[in-house]
Order: C-alpha cells, then sequence, then structure tokens
C-alpha cells in the first residue's frame, strides 16, 4: 500500500474520530453530570440530519441547514429532556435504557412517518465540495479535511467551556456534587436541561455534516451510537478528555483495519479469502480493542476518579 | 401459603390456554395463529433466558440478541451444509451438517454459552452503565462479522428449504412444531423457577441485591454473576435455534441490538423477575404487532408510546397490572 | 498447635490520596481473646478491618492468619478461610428474610453454592444451622421477616448471625453495638464474652463499657497510628491515651 492511501486513510480515520467525538462528547457529559444512559442519542443525530437535509433542499443553503441541525436537535433535546429524561434521573440503569429505546422508537417511527423510508440526499457546499491539495501535491476531500477543523474546534470550544466558564464550574459541580451545586442555589433542573441540550445539539451537528457524506435516513444514528458508546468505554465514562482519545483511536483504527486487514491477509492467502476474512475481521477491529482495553483498564484509559 | 396467589392462577390460566391454543385456531379456521402462537413460545424462552440474568440477577445485558442470533446460525449453517451435503470443515477432523433439531439445539446451547463465557468474562469485570454499553457492543461485534462474512449470507442471510427433524414427529406439521417450541418453553421456565429457588439462585440473587455483603459470605460474586449469564445466554441460544427453524430462515437481523432491546422490552412488559414474565410479554408484543402492525406500518411508534408508559407509570408490567406487587419470601 | 496468634497484622498502611488512613499498624489476635480497637472517629479503624478482609487492597504491610499469609486472596477467600466480619453499616441481603440471609452463609460454608435444583426453601441442612444461629442472638422469632423491615439493632444481630454461621477462626467486629438499646447491648456483652473461647474477636467498639468489661486487651488507634496497646489497667492509666484520646472524657 502506498504512503499517499495510508495518510488518506488516516485523515479519513481522524475525520471519523472527529465525528464520533461530536457524539461521545454529548453522551460522557450527560453520563457524567446526570448518571444518565442515553440510547436515543442518536436519534437526536439523525434529527440533525434530516433537519438539515430539510432545510438546504428548501432553502439551497447548507449552512442554513446547518444551523438548522442545530437548532432542532437542541430544541428536540430540550423536549425530551423535559418530557421524558427528567423523570429517569432517579431510576435505576434498566428504567433508563429501556425508556431511551423506547425513545428510539418513536422518533425513528415519527421520522418515517414525516420523511417516509427512502434516503434524503445532502450536498456538501459548493466551494468544499472539490478535492484540496495539500503539501507534496497530495490531495484530499475538502469536505472531509473541513470536518475534522470544524470538529477540533468544537472540541476546543467544549474544553474551554468546561474549564473556563461559569457554566462549565457549574457543570463540573454538579459531576461531583448534586447537593452541594443545588446548595449553591444554581437551579439543578436548569443546568440538567442545558446539558442534554448541549449534547444534543452536538449529536445533530455531527449529523448533519455526516448526512453530506453519507446518505440520510431513518436509522443512521444507531451505528453512530453504539461506536460512540465503545469510545466511551474506551476513553472512561464521564471523561470529556477520554471520549476525545477514544474518538480518534475508534476512528483511526477501524479506518485503517479495512484497508489494511485484508491486504495483510492476502500475504499468506488468495486475494478472494484474504478479501473476505480480512473483511470481516476488521469490521471486529474496535471491538477487539475494547477487548484489550478492558483487561488491563476496566475503568477506561482516563479514569475518572483522579 | 394457605392459597394460591393471583399470579399463580394468571400462570396456569396462560399455561392452559396455550396448551389449547391449536385447537382453537384450528377450529376457528385461522391456521396462521399457530404461527404466531409458535413465535410466542419461541420468544419466551428467549426472554426467559434474559430474566434469569437481567431479573434474578440484575444483569442489565443490552446484547442477549448474540445468542439468540448464534442459536439462530447453528440452526442456519448445520442445516444448510446438510442441505447441501457438503462437510462444514475437513480439516484437522470432518464435521458434517445435520437435520436433525437435537443436534442443533445441542450445537445451538454450546455455541452461545461458550459466546456467553467470552462476553461475560470480559463484561462482568465492570458494572451498571458499563455493563450495558459492553454487552452492547460485543453483540454489535457478532453482528458486522455475519455481515462482512460472506461466506454463510452475509448480510442476505441463509435459508434452508425444509424444516429440521425431530423422532417420531412431523415438524412439519405447524401444531407439532408448536408443541416442540412450547414444551421447550415450558421446560425453560421450570429450570429457571428451579434455579431461583435453589442454592444458586439464592447466591444471584444476592449477588444482584448486595454483592458487598455475598463476598463478605465467602461466595464470590463474579463466578456466580458469569454461571448465570452463560446460563442465560444458552436458554437465549437455544430460542434462536427455534426461531430460525421456525421461519427457517438466519440473518444478520438476528443478531441486531433491536432485537436485544425486544428481547428486553418482552421482559419489562411482562414484569421484570417474575416468573410468566416473559411469557405475558411476549404474548403482548405478539398480539401488539398483529394487530397494530396490520393497521399501520409504524406500529413501533406506538410500541415505543407504550413502552415508555409502562416504565414510566407502570414499573411491575402487564402482572404487576394484574396480579400486585411480586411477592417476596 | 503453638502459641502462635490466629490473626497477625504486620506493618499495614493505607493512604486515600493525602490522607493517611492506616499508618504502619502491626497488632494481633491470640486464641481465646478479645482484642478492642478504640480510637476517635476517623481514626482509620473500619478502614483496618477492610484491608484485613481484603475489602480494600494494602498499600504495603501484611496479613497472616493461621500461619499463611493472605497476599493475592480476595475478599470471599478470606472470609472461607474462616474470617467471620460483620459491617459497621448493617450489609444484608434486603429482599431476603432474616434466616435466608443466614442460610446464605450456611450454604457458603457447605461450599455447595453451586446446586441449582434442589429447592432451598425446607431443605434441612441450610435451615437448621441458620436458625441455630439466629437462636445464639436471639432472633429466631424473627427468622421469616423480611430484612428490610427489621429493625437497626435486630440487624446488627443479623450480622452477628451470619458470621456465626460461617463457623470462623477469627471475628472481625465492627461496633457491633451501634444502634442496640441498653437490654441488647448488655445481652450482646454476655454473649461476646463466651464467643471469645470459640474464635478470638478483634472488637471495634465506641460503648467504653463494653470494651473495659470484655477486653483483654486493647489497642488504641490515632490518626491510623497505634499509639498504646495493653490491658484494660495499661490503656486507662496510660497519659499519651488519655491526652489523646480519653482526654476530656477521663
Ligand atoms: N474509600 C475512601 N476514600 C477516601 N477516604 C476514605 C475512604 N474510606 C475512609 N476514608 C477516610 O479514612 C479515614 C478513616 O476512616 P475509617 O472509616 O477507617 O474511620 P473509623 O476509625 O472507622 O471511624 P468511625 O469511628 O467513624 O467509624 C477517614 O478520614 C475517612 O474519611
Ligand atoms: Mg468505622
Amino acid at each position: 500500500m502506498s504512503t499517499t492511501l495510508l495518510f488518506e486513510q488516516l485523515l479519513n480515520g481522524l475525520q471519523y474520530g472527529v465525528t464520533l467525538f461530536l457524539m461521545a462528547a454529548g453522551l460522557t457529559l450527560v453520563f457524567g453530570v446526570m448518571g444518565l444512559i442515553n440510547l436515543a442519542h442518536g436519534s437526536l443525530y439523525m434529527i440533525g440530519a434530516f433537519a438539515c437535509a430539510a432545510v438546504a433542499a428548501a432553502t439551497g443553503s447548507f449552512w442554513l441547514g446547518l444551523v438548522a441541525s442545530i437548532v432542532a436537535a437542541g430544541f428536540a433535546g430540550v423536549l425530551i429532556e423535559m418530557l421524558v429524561i427528567r423523570r429517569l434521573y432517579d431510576r435505576d440503569h434498566l428504567d433508563q435504557v429501556l425508556a431511551t429505546f423506547a425513545l428510539i422508537l418513536i422518533l425513528s417511527e415519527g421520522c418515517r412517518m414525516v420523511f417516509g423510508s427512502f434516503p434524503l440526499y445532502l450536498d456538501a457546499p459548493g466551494f468544499l465540495a472539490g478535492p484540496v491539495t495539500l503539501f507534496g501535491g497530495f490531495q484530499y476531500s475538502a469536505y472531509r479535511l473541513a470536518i475534522i477543523l470544524v470538529g477540533g474546534l468544537v472540541a476546543l470550544g467544549l474544553y474551554l467551556l468546561i474549564t473556563k466558564t461559569r457554566l462549565g464550574i457549574r457543570i463540573r459541580a454538579g459531576e461531583a456534587d448534586r447537593e452541594m451545586i443545588a446548595a449553591l442555589g444554581v437551579n439543578i433542573g436548569t443546568l440538567y436541561t442545558i446539558v442534554f441540550a448541549i449534547g444534543a445539539a452536538l449529536a445533530g451537528f455531527a449529523g448533519a455534516m455526516m448526512g453530506a457524506i453519507q446518505s440520510v435516513q431513518v436509522g443512521m444514528g444507531e451505528p453512530v451510537l453504539i461506536l460512540a458508546f465503545v469510545v466511551i468505554v474506551i476513553g472512561g465514562i464521564g471523561s470529556i478528555k477520554g471520549a476525545l482519545i477514544g474518538s480518534i483511536l475508534v476512528g483511526v483504527v477501524d479506518t485503517l483495519g479495512r484497508v489494511t486487514l485484508p491486504g495483510f491477509f492476502n500475504l499468506f492467502m488468495d486475494t478472494a479469502a484474504a478479501n473476505s476474512v480480512g473483511a470481516a475481521l476488521s469490521s471486529m477491529s474496535i471491538y477487539v480493542l475494547m477487548a484489550i482495553i478492558l483487561i488491563f483498564k476496566p475503568e477506561g484509559l482516563v479514569s475518572n476518579n483522579a | 401459603m394457605p392459597s394460591l396467589s393471583r399470579e399463580t392462577y394468571l400462570n396456569i390460566f396462560l399455561s392452559l390456554a396455550l396448551l389449547v391454543f391449536p385447537f382453537i385456531a384450528t377450529a376457528m379456521d385461522e391456521p396462521f395463529y399457530i404461527t404466531l402462537a409458535t413465535r410466542v413460545a419461541i420468544l419466551s424462552l428467549a426472554a426467559v433466558g434474559l430474566n434469569l440474568a437481567l431479573g434474578t440477577g440484575g444483569l442489565v445485558s443490552f446484547g442477549h440478541a448474540a445468542f439468540f442470533g448464534i442459536g439462530g446460525y447453528a440452526m442456519g449453517i448445520l442445516a444448510s451444509h446438510a442441505q447441501t451435503y457438503t462437510p462444514i470443515f475437513t480439516w484437522p477432523f470432518v464435521i458434517e451438517g445435520t437435520n436433525q433439531m437435537l443436534i442443533i439445539w445441542l450445537v445451538a446451547i454450546v455455541m452461545s454459552g461458550i459466546a456467553a463465557l467470552f462476553i461475560g468474562l470480559l463484561s462482568l469485570r465492570t458494572s451498571g452503565v458499563y455493563f450495558i454499553m459492553i454487552t452492547l457492543a460485543f453483540a454489535q461485534m457478532i453482528y458486522y462479522f455475519m455481515i462482512s462474512w460472506p461466506t454463510y449470507g452475509g448480510e442476505d442471510g441463509l435459508s434452508i428449504y425444509v424444516r429440521n427433524q425431530f423422532p417420531g414427529v412431523n415438524t412439519l406439521d405447524p401444531s407439532s412444531f408448536f408443541y416442540i417450541c412450547l414444551v421447550l418453553m415450558f421446560a425453560g421456565l421450570g429450570l429457571s423457577a428451579m434455579i431461583k429457588n435453589s442454592r444458586f439462585g439464592a447466591a444471584l440473587q444476592a449477588a444482584r441485591q448486595n454483592e458487598e455483603r455475598l463476598a463478605a459470605t465467602g461466595i464470590r460474586p463474579f463466578n456466580i454473576k458469569l454461571t448465570a449469564f452463560v446460563i442465560s445466554g444458552m436458554i437465549t441460544g437455544l430460542a434462536g435455534a427455534l426461531m430460525a427453524d421456525l421461519n427457517r430462515f438466519v440473518s444478520p437481523t438476528m443478531l441486531s441490538w433491536h432485537m436485544s432491546g425486544e428481547i428486553m422490552v418482552l421482559v419489562i412488559l411482562g414484569g421484570v423477575g417474575r416468573l410468566y414474565g416473559p411469557v405475558v410479554g411476549a404474548l403482548i408484543f405478539i398480539i401488539f404487532e398483529f394487530i397494530f402492525g396490520g393497521m399501520t406500518e409504524f406500529w413501533q411508534f406506538y410500541l415505543g408510546l407504550v413502552l415508555l408508559g409502562v416504565v414510566l407509570f407502570a414499573r411491575g408490567g402487564a402482572i404487576g397490572l394484574l396480579a400486585g406487587k411480586a411477592r417476596h419470601d | 498447635m503453638t502459641d502462635q496468634p490466629v490473626l497477625e497484622i504486620q506493618n499495614l498502611n493505607k493512604s486515600f490520596g493525602a490522607l493517611t488512613a492506616t499508618d504502619d499498624v502491626t497488632l494481633d489476635l491470640k486464641k481465646g481473646e478479645i482484642h478492642a480497637l478504640i480510637g476517635p472517629n476517623g481514626a482509620g479503624k473500619s478502614t483496618l478491618i477492610k484491608q484485613i478482609c481484603g475489602q480494600l487492597s494494602s498499600d504495603s504491610g501484611k496479613v497472616i492468619f493461621n500461619g499463611r499469609d493472605l497476599a493475592g486472596m480476595d475478599v470471599a477467600d478470606r472470609a472461607r478461610a474462616g474470617l467471620g466480619r460483620t459491617f459497621q453499616v448493617s450489609s444484608l441481603v434486603m429482599e431476603f428474610s432474616a434466616l435466608r440471609n443466614v442460610m446464605l452463609a450456611v450454604q457458603s460454608k457447605l461450599g455447595t453454592s453451586y446446586r441449582f435444583f434442589k429447592n432451598v426453601r425446607g431443605d434441612k441442612s441450610l435451615t437448621e444451622p441458620a436458625m441455630a444461629a439466629l437462636k445464639r442472638v436471639n432472633l429466631e422469632e424473627r427468622a421469616h421477616i423480611m430484612t428490610a423491615e427489621l429493625s437497626h439493632g435486630e440487624r446488627r444481630q443479623l450480622e452477628i448471625a451470619m458470621a456465626l454461621a460461617l463457623d470462623p477462626k477469627a471475628f472481625l467486629l465492627d461496633e457491633p453495638m451501634a444502634g442496640m438499646g441498653p437490654e441488647g447491648s448488655k445481652k450482646l456483652i454476655g454473649f461476646l464474652d463466651e464467643l471469645r473461647h470459640e474464635a478470638p474477636i478483634l472488637l471495634i467498639e465506641h460503648d467504653m463499657d463494653a470494651v473495659f468489661s470484655l477486653a483483654d486487651r486493647i489497642s488504641v488507634l490515632v490518626y491510623g497510628r497505634v499509639i498504646a496497646t495493653g490491658s484494660v489497667e495499661d490503656i486507662r492509666n496510660n497519659p499519651a491515651v488519655r491526652e489523646a484520646y480519653l482526654g476530656s472524657a477521663a
């Protein structure tokens, strides 16, 4: 395999990792602050993508679509939190899993009722449609590069939000001690709604950006959600830093596994067999990664206790 | 006990109703209902498996589709090789396919047990949300593996032409196959009731409620939970083999996380930790699917609403509504 | 049998971050004795018990039980090796009756937790020893009551019954009198007085009357350190103890 191809795949992995991070960050925040496991996080990703596709189709502007995705997913997040999620904070994980699984059914089927079963298509904005030339004449998709940059900026923004702002301090306090923050006179209910909405908006934003690469369809959030879980298990629940490390790791390992494993098996198998074995095994690579990390660090790479 | 509880009456009534159901369906001239009832029996068995881990042991597995699907593929792989008269593999020794249900069941149970052992060994090192996410992830790993492995149909799955055989029974007759499944369902219920009341069951319930105490008493919670998880996976695996036989088809859908969610929903709709919870749950699910599925293609939307309602407002499930709070001893 | 102590604790240490909970603790428990461990709140007494039982891993030091180093053994191993402990805050199976809690200990003692078929209800090999243990702590009339419905003091008794059912070679009791009314405490004192002949007791207790009437030896733990070990008289008269611990009380 050539170095350029490898480099291209590495960037693809990074781009995928950044998208995963936008998902995982919301999940891990919600878990860290409210102690809630939210299976319906993937539905918010889907809502973002549909909102973007619908608005972009109606107005012709991808950018308006992108704004719409954040607004729609954030608004859906507020609604869901106020109607359902806040009844679940004091429940056990089983109830949380079931209720949010029910939300998936409702949101997915609801989306199908509105938009139908056929996928929608979303085009990247014109000036990002082609490739850009990086150093040494190396060409790469401008849109994917933009995702990496934007994702990186969002990650930075989130970091600053949590470490530097007043809201962030409250979020971290809420993580440490619910009673304490309530005693400080912060309205805990509002804080939770805000945290949930931030997570939802991030997921919707990720969905919209990915919508221009994949097709926009019902159920699109679910594979990403499960990968985001893997990311969180690897990174350590509740840790934004862990989510970042885990996302990049999963994105890169997954992407590289897909391109390198068939070639690797081709060294000692015929091409057809190598392709099928390679494909089958590469689909497992990140789970194997997760298993290995679990064996050595059951609490994830970035332990939350520190 | 002076008198039988309402729950016991409900259980007896359900058992009898299922036993005579084929006659009713035949009298109504609705043979398709027998297939529906067979699905109830099989899904019940799958949920009985999960209920052992989840209800008795408090292990919230979101990956039981893995065992259900492995059971299904055990059937599909063995039967498809028998169908084409090709051995499954020839080295280091020859293994042929088979169309004998008894062998298929055994293989399904053993394979899903092995899978549960590995998944359990890793996931039981953790608890709480981690456990949920890890069981989900490993099931997903098997799902993607079957999708990308082309030998047994990949994404399209695997069909077989005729139902497998059982000594002395015409399995092609829907009623006969229904009774096979029903007997296994009762066996599963009996087994799980027995386990729950046994010494092991006592330790398992203690592991759910207070691990620290169990360990201080000299019983290692990890081993108890792992054993329960493996038995649970085996029961669900057997159900998977039956389901594949009923449909004469197995595909990665059986391994998908929606399937895991569905099995869990069955347990919850009926009532967690209740002996007949899985049966009631499966019954409600199939009836719901049959009625609403006939009216609208969006029936799962309404299923979601019902499920949400049950979780938020009726935590005892249907048995809780019908028969009151669970009894303890 | 030589006169070797049943339980030897050698140089145990445990820190939680900057806080040193146990600091180079060395003490032992001899056959037939009650060794009381006293000290102010937060001195590290419960931490020490947890280290002995394997619930907390030690930063350094050794626990030797019946001549055997317990390193590498987990909580369940150590319980089966014969360490019968009670928790400071009762830790019981709440949805079980008192009897079934004790039956759990009996089945552990018998090593029969992997039996899947026989119903435990009415299984005499479990119920009889369990009933006997409940009787010893005067709880037999409450045997069929759900643990969640037992009073605080009854739960303390149940904790002891579970330890008894394990037939341990040493008892580690973390404040068994707490929450037990004067009548109950008196009975318990009488009971522990006898119990020491079955197996020695490491007794953590804030009730000084109980400690002074029961203990063969007393160790005083302050800020994780053993500042004195000796007979009741020694401890009463030890100036360091008076100052650090009994201070105002004496
Ligand atoms: N898991 C833990 N993490 C951090 N600090 C702990 C932990 N367990 C105990 N501590 C601290 O260690 C110190 C010793 O606690 P320990 O419970 O051993 O005291 P104790 O002597 O049993 O007190 P008491 O008489 O109140 O029961 C206390 O300051 C306590 O706050
Ligand atoms: Mg203490």
